[in-house]
């Protein structure tokens, strides 16, 4: 597999979100508008990009009976830099997202990443498909932080798009399910054209 | 009464997957069947509560004192991995019948972020719990998870007989069924 295939496999075909499941908790929990999905996105990428790095370099100096702790260590060290950072630069991000940052930790993502292709690839490959997972995991929640945002307050990174109160339930728990629920099934269909 | 009221506010208005979104992963893998989502939610309500237990403990004996609660995320996930690697062990050896029971879904617990987000939670400042009210707030939270699969488990034995367009079977209606019974448990909020 080339590359950019590797890389691009994440945006549609593998969608960590759309198709393989992967990660739902954050992806509905955080959504609330585009910049907060982004902005969970990016820090995910930057977890799963070096935690990706991290155990394809070591990988061959972990007994396989340990591997799972030892590849939770790793994670867990990169998202306690990712939360003190954030904490101390963006402190108004930091407060939105709140205790998914740090539970970017049991996302079955970043594991199911480290299980099941740092653990078997070269450094280049694993960093470039952590990098690919990574953003189209920020794809998927841009865009469904972004259909709520739009139908729920009207608005799109502070670009008012009408007047009034939108269909608030959209910003409340509800409308992430249904949101993402039909976002699933638009993918579903993309697929199937591309294929 | 205060017992009650923190029950009932993680059963129903703080719920624990309706509201609060964790939890979303086994909520949607192993709810197809009512009696998998029962043993699902047995093996959450045992580890949830013994994990808030002790990570109670450490977080207020160890890591506040030393003042080292950055370290709070690394060593709470390695509490629950090796508590649960622990009660499955022990589990096996005192009660085979309950390990039968629970065993395939215990080690999926780990990554269940439930149970890692009850534990941060229940030692939130803004909560000020002491170690019997973290206990109570772990166990009503359970209780909420059970509730909440064990309703959605039966609906989606139902809904599999329906005739779903193509394009929604499977993970996008169940979502939308979600979406449909968060609804429902919107009624609850504002009552504690």
């Amino acid at each position: 597999m080339g590359q950019l295939q590797n890389f691009s496999k994440g945006f549609i075909k593998d969608n960590p979100v759309f198709v393989l499941l992967l990660g739902l908790c954050p992806a509905l929990g955080v959504t609330t508008s585009a910049f907060n999905g982004l902005g969970m996105g990016l820090a995910t990428t930057f977890v799963l990009f070096s935690s990706n790095l991290v155990v394809s370099v070591i990988k061959n100096l972990i007994p396989d009976k340990v591997r799972i702790p030892a590849f939770i260590v790793v994670i867990a060290s990169f998202v306690t830099i990712t939360d003190l950072v954030m904490e101390a630069y963006m402190p108004g991000l930091y407060d939105a997202l709140g205790l998914f940052i740090p539970l970017i930790v049991v996302n079955c993502l970043v594991m199911g990443r480290a299980e099941a292709f740092a653990r078997k690839n070269n450094t280049l490959s694993s960093v470039v498909d952590g990098l690919g997972m990574g953003l189209g995991f920020a794809f998927a929640l841009t865009v469904l932080g972004g259909v709520r945002e739009i139908l729920g307050a009207g608005e799109l990174f502070g670009f008012s798009f009408f007047e009034g109160d939108g269909m608030l339930v959209f910003v409340l728990a509800p409308g992430a399910f249904i949101g993402l629920g039909y976002l699933i099934a638009l993918n579903n269909i993309i697929k199937k054209r591309i294929e | 009464m205060e017992y009650f009221v923190i029950i009932i506010g993680a059963v129903f208005v703080n719920n624990i997957v309706l509201a609060q979104f964790l939890g979303i992963c086994p909520y949607l893998g192993v709810s197809a069947r009512v009696s998998t989502s029962i043993g699902m939610s047995g093996a959450v309500m045992f580890v949830m509560t013994l994990a808030t237990l002790v990570t109670f403990l450490i977080f207020n004996y160890i890591l506040v004192p030393l003042d080292i609660t950055y370290l709070q995320t690394i060593s709470y996930i390695l509490v629950v991995a090796s508590l649960v690697q622990m009660v499955e062990i022990i589990l096996k050896k005192v009660s085979p019948a309950l390990y039968q029971a629970l065993g395939i879904f215990l080690p999926l617990i780990v990554t269940n972020c439930a149970i890692l987000g009850v534990t941060i939670l229940a030692v939130r400042e803004d909560h000020g719990f002491h170690l019997l009210e973290a206990v109570v707030f772990a166990i009503g939270h359970a209780l909420g998870f059970a509730l909440t699969i064990i309703l959605f488990a039966g609906i989606r034995e139902h809904l599999d007989m329906m005739d779903v367009p193509k394009g929604m079977r499977g993970a996008p209606a169940a979502l939308v069924v979600a979406g449909i019974l968060a609804l429902a448990f919107m009624g609850f909020a504002g009552l504690v």
